[in-house]
């Protein structure tokens, strides 16, 4: 089975980049860690943002961004998700949607 | 000194864009403020419009509407691993002069939509995200913040069009968080493709479309639905799941999605296209029982935000598109008669609802989210039994049909015992009734 490669997709839209200024973050490193043993976001997140690191932990990375909110859905047990939608005019630009 | 309006509207979608444009048309002094770099830049959706809601609104709108394709086909089918079983209907009446249903591509009908706000005299103000609901002592809304310098704004009644996440009503407490189980998450991808194959493969002329809705093997025993429809130049292809079944059981949206694509009896028809885009977007699925309250001392709630969305028969924007038209009407009566836009005045919006299609048809089927929810095997043993089924009825050899019968009848059994396959089917038509 061919690996399925979001990048490639995500490669399609357009974005209008807010530079150095994630629209959400992960509140406690810690949490993701120690506490939350399935680490859904890793899988349920349409565009990929969120990544296990090697530590246990998870990485995320908003660049890709869909703003679909799921992730700020399934964290709600931990609460470890700081959820917003970017500045005004910044993230997706969808040309079809 | 702050500028102050009748009516802020948050959001440019179909439920936004309707509510301005009705309070524009009655004459009130209408605001509406969108994050997304033009109205639609942030919208996705199948899509299929629904014509009757709109006309409501602007009666000529097929003089200049960014329309695709008119429905005359529609499909319904269970997918098997490699098969299919459905059922189709087309009707050359639904060529009529005004066609019922559409496909539409939302970015583009949006913005459409969004310019006969502002013909219609809204101030509309884009790349702007609203904050949060400015209130008084009393609870009572005033106002927005928005994320620009000096971005206060005063009006009378805030209208939140802010779709499925609804946040501005969560941060003010007027909302609970989306519980996962009440919430699709649905993927999509447009391919373009050269319209004398969509005409060649899906068997239509000119501006005839056909749309194909799947449940089956495709979502893994989650509780979804896949799409595809045709558009003039593309084709729309996409699947969605309840967040909860995700969480669950693992998988990957995008897995899904390729997974779809891949199908033997769906790859043949979306062969040779180019995909332009990946799209995201939650669809509310909680039905009648999630909705929340709609209306208070200064704001109202419509669309998505307001979770009338009717999972049963997929439709969502013409629900957007009639709340917020009610929410402009009731405003508009409200002016007339002098009275204030309180809670107590305001529920004549919720009277618009409880009266109208859309409550009739949430509350119809308010069961079915929770029978969904509890009865996997309609997402997975009954489209392989069915499938199966025909497979065995369909395949000439030597053994004889009655032969043929009680094996299809003993393989559902043994799925499914006999009680739970009666008392499904009691469910499902309860759920329907
Ligand atoms: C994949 C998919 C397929 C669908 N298929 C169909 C279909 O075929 N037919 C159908 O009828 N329905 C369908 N739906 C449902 C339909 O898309 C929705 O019901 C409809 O879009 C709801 O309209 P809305 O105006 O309430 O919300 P939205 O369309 O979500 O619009 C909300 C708007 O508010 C803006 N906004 C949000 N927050 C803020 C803020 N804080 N400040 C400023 N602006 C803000 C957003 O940018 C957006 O423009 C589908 C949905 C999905 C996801
Ligand atoms: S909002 Fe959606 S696309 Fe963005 S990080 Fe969260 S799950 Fe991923």
């Amino acid at each position: 089975m061919s690996v399925i490669k979001v990048e490639d997709k995500l490669y399609q839209n357009r974005y209008i980049v807010d530079e150095n200024r994630p629209h959400i973050y992960i509140k406690d490193a810690e949490v993701c860690a120690s506490s939350c043993k399935s680490q859904p976001c890793t899988f349920c997140c349409p565009a990929n943002c969120y990544t296990k690191d090697d530590a246990g932990g998870v990485n995320l990375v908003t660049d890709g961004c869909l703003e679909c909110g799921t992730c700020r859905v399934i964290c709600q047990d931990n609460g470890n998700v700081s959820w917003n939608y970017p500045r005004g005019g910044y993230g997706i630009s969808y040309k079809f949607g | 000194m702050v500028e102050k309006f009748d009516a802020i509207v948050v959001g440019a979608g179909p439920s936004g864009n309707s509510a301005a444009y009705t309070l524009a048309k009655g004459g009130l002094k209408v605001l509406q403020i969108e994050r997304g770099e033009y109205s639609g830049s942030k919208n996705v959706q199948g899509a299929i419009m629904y014509a009757d809601a709109l006309e409501r609104i602007i009666p000529d709108f097929r003089e200049d509407a960014p329309l695709e394709r008119h429905i005359i086909e529609q499909r319904i089918w269970l997918l098997g691993d490699d098969s299919y079983i459905g059922t189709n209907y087309r009707s050359d009446s639904f060529n009529s002069e005004r066609p019922n249903r559409y496909t539409i591509i939302r970015a583009q009908f949006d913005k459409w939509f969004n310019e006969k706000v502002r013909e219609a005299g809204a101030l509309v103000i884009c790349e702007t995200t609203v904050t949060e609901l400015l209130r008084d002592a009393s609870g009572k809304v005033y106002g927005v913040r928005t994320d620009r310098e000096n971005g206060e704004v005063h009006a009378d009644v805030v209208i939140m069009a802010d779709g499925v996440n609804a946040l501005l009503a969560r941060r003010a407490d007027l909302q609970e968080e989306l519980p996962p189980e009440n919430a699709a998450l649905a993927v999509k991808e447009i391919h373009f493709i050269d319209p004398a194959l969509i005409e060649q493969r899906f068997q239509v002329k000119g501006d005839e479309g056909v749309v194909i809705e799947m449940m089956g093997k495709v979502t893994g025993g989650m509780v979804g639905t896949a799409f595809l429809y045709t558009n003039k130049e593309s084709l729309t292809i996409g699947i969605g799941c309840l967040i909860s079944d995700f969480k669950e059981k693992g998988i990957a949206p995008y897995k899904l999605l390729e997974d779809l694509k891949n199908h033997p009896v769906i790859k043949p028809l979306i062969q040779g296209g180019e995909v332009k885009e990946y799209a995201g977007h939650l669809i509310p699925e909680g039905g009648y029982k999630a909705v929340p309250q709609v209306c208070g001392d200064g704001w109202m709630v419509v669309g998505d935000a307001a979770h009338l969305n009717n999972a049963a028969h997929r439709e969502g924007s013409n629900l957007a598109m009639t709340s917020g038209r009610f929410a402009a009407e009731t405003l508009i009566e409200l002016k007339k008669q002098g009275k204030a836009p309180v809670a107590a005045n305001l529920a004549l919006y919720k009277k618009k609802l409880d009266e109208s299609f859309v409550m009739k048809d949430l509350k119809k089927y308010k069961n079915l989210p929770h029978i969904m929810h509890m009865s996997p095997q309609f997402f997975n043993a009954y489209p392989d039994l069915l499938n199966g089924a025909a497979h065995d009825l369909f395949t000439v050899d030597s053994v004889d049909k009655k032969t043929k019968e009680n094996q299809i009848l003993k393989s559902f059994a043994k799925r499914r015992s006999i009680f739970g396959l009666v008392g499904d089917a009691f469910k499902l038509a309860r759920a329907f009734r």
